[in-house]
């Protein structure tokens, strides 16, 4: 049986509509050699035959249950406690869809609210929304947020150069054909006090990224004179935050970022190959009606009764329709999920704890690394549990002399995105790295210069 | 029974606006806020924006809709109805008076004379209606 639903007739009739002769006729563009490829297939195998086959490609891979990996960039390994999994595995969580319905999705809309209630919590915002994609289209959700809030007058982003160059990416194609100008990040240097200078009447937020992508710790107090300089010229703060540093630091709602989000991965997902990962967002209450995305109100039944429901739905893109600023009618529940069980199983010190553990850890290695003859940090300045090291030869090579030959999985490379950081690595250190695989890392590092 | 006040002038996109001297007084009509229903949420500009005529200036959010509300003369935002902030029914309840949307000063007062009196309107809503809309 055919699975096809068009008949000869449908097809004749809209190649009719097209104004072509022929199926080969529309698809003429495609070069000929494309256009109906060869599929070499194998033989077929048994099921046995082929799961060896495909466990034995699988043992290819560098697996970092056996592999100290000092890699961060964005996606971190934390420790997961076992009853992350215990709880998204949960046929309740893991098939629901979505809970448009109350009478049948108190669980999924309860633990929704939760999770947003936490967020807010760790941000310091007043109000957050189910999730978003990932830290990349949250962040591109709030710069389409503030140029909403200004009723679209204000139509620039201007953004640090600090933020990590795959949002700044996602931010430019999200935002194209939108008439939206992204500015400030072009030369890869931007400081706090240049990205108030560039606030001008048509800026609509300025966005950076805490601790920034080279790991640096801003202080509170330039932040909120930042804060203040843009709020002076009508505009938003937008602050990325990795919410593990908001387990021991100043939350941004304290110094007076207006829309904070970011990358939810840490918080109970694993590295899982890029993804499913966990936009987070959250803002306050005067742009509440400007966020995107679901959002999950608590109220009461007709029985007075506590009860968990979508709500201030009218902003959303099925409603408003073309009229909303943002298309994201879904979230990342699951992922949420974990974020909310990962935050209830760690409690408020649970998580400062993480934290203190990775900037110890983080410090630690940058103390012995910046003592090896040819290697020196980035800058002195405070830094969070990534640290940016200048090395002696180019990080592709020490990545490959690094996994080769001692099993290590080395930092992020960063010329690759900023040119004149030549030699430069962003080593990643979290509670996962124990102190001898920071001291495998430094003794391999100091065979470089005569070894790669 | 849906009202058409006659001391009023209205745009097509369902907005009176009401002279008092050399001030002027802007909101939704009955018809929109019977239209939209429930009124859950108002956003309102901040006095001191300016708006030509015919620009959004305000967003109404009902439980069914969200509606852009545009400006029925051009002029300067004076005053807004911070009242609607916690009490968004005044729409629904008295759209001609305790729910009014912004005062604002008119830039070009010979504008009013180009908008529909109650009785064109009335008749506008009616054909409205019958196509559907």
């Amino acid at each position: 049986m055919s699975y096809i639903p068009t008949t000869d007739a449908d097809r004749a009739a809209m190649l009719r509509v097209i104004g072509v002769e022929s199926v080969e006729e529309l698809f003429g563009d495609v070069p000929e050699a494309l256009r109906y490829p060869q599929v070499k297939l194998p033989r077929q195998v048994s099921e046995p035959e082929a799961l060896r086959e495909l466990r034995e490609i699988s043992e290819y891979n560098v697996d970092l249950d056996h592999t100290p990996c000092f890699l961060g960039a964005g996606a971190y390994r934390h420790f997961v406690p076992s009853v992350v999994g215990h709880v998204i595995g949960r046929s309740e969580f893991y098939t629901a869809y979505t809970p448009y319905q109350p009478e049948i999705s108190q669980g999924t809309l309860q633990i929704i609210f939760e999770y947003q209630s936490m967020i807010c919590a760790l941000t310091g915002m007043d109000a957050a929304n189910a999730s978003h994609y990932d830290g990349a289209t949250a962040l591109a959700e709030a710069a389409v947020m503030a140029v909403g809030a200004s009723r679209g007058k204000r139509r620039k982003v201007v953004m640090s150069a600090g933020v990590h160059p795959e949002y700044r990416a996602v931010v430019r194609t999200y935002t194209q054909g939108a008439e939206m100008a992204v500015a400030g990040d072009q030369d890869g240097v931007s400081e706090v006090s240049t990205l108030a200078e560039m606030v001008d009447a048509d800026t609509a937020c300025v966005v950076v990224q805490n601790p920034d992508f080279f790991g640096h710790l801003e202080s509170p107090p330039a932040l909120r004179a930042l804060a203040d300089a843009v709020h002076a010229a009508g505009a938003l703060l937008v602050v990325s935050a990795d919410p593990i540093a908001l387990g021991l630091f100043a939350p941004p709602g304290n110094y007076g970022a207006d829309i904070v989000c970011g990358e939810g991965q840490a918080l109970g997902g694993g590295l899982s190959f890029g993804g499913p990962y966990l936009g987070y967002f959250a803002c306050v209450s005067k742009y509440l009606h400007k966020m995107a995305g679901r959002i999950v109100g608590q109220t009461v039944d007709r029985h007075g009764d506590r009860g968990f429901v979508l709500t201030l739905s009218a902003r959303e893109q099925h409603i408003r329709r073309e009229k909303a600023s943002s298309n994201i009618c879904s979230n990342e529940a699951l992922m949420a999920l974990a974020a909310a069980v990962y935050m209830t199983a760690l409690g408020k010190s649970g998580l400062r704890r993480v934290a203190e553990l990775c900037y110890h850890k983080a410090h630690y290695a940058a103390t012995q690394l910046s003592a090896l003859p040819g290697y020196e940090l980035l800058s002195e300045r405070p830094f969070f549990k990534e640290v940016s090291l200048r090395c002696p030869r180019p990080v592709t090579e020490i990545n490959e002399y690094l996994l080769d030959e001692w099993g290590i999985v080395g930092g992020y490379d960063l010329e690759q995105d900023y040119p004149h950081m030549a030699n430069t690595m962003l080593v990643c250190v979290t509670e996962m790295n124990s102190k001898e695989e920071i001291d495998l890392l430094v003794e391999a590092l100091s065979n470089v210069e005569e070894e790669a | 029974m849906v009202k058409y006040a006659k001391d009023r002038r209205y745009l097509p996109t369902h907005e009176w606006v009401k002279l008092e001297g050399d001030e002027a007084i802007a909101g939704i009509s009955d018809y929109a806020q019977d239209e939209l229903s429930d009124v859950v949420y108002v956003e309102l500009p901040e006095v001191g924006e300016t708006f030509a005529k015919g620009e959004m200036f305000a967003v109404v959010e009902s439980v069914k809709a969200a509606s852009d509300v545009y400006m029925p003369m051009s002029g300067e935002i004076l005053a807004v109805n911070e009242e609607l902030e916690d009490s968004p029914q005044l729409v629904n309840e008295d759209p001609f008076g305790k729910g009014w949307f912004v005062r604002f000063r008119p830039a070009e007062p010979e504008q009013y004379e180009d908008l529909l009196d109650a009785e064109a309107y009335e008749k506008h809503c009616q054909e409205e209606k019958e196509e559907g809309g």
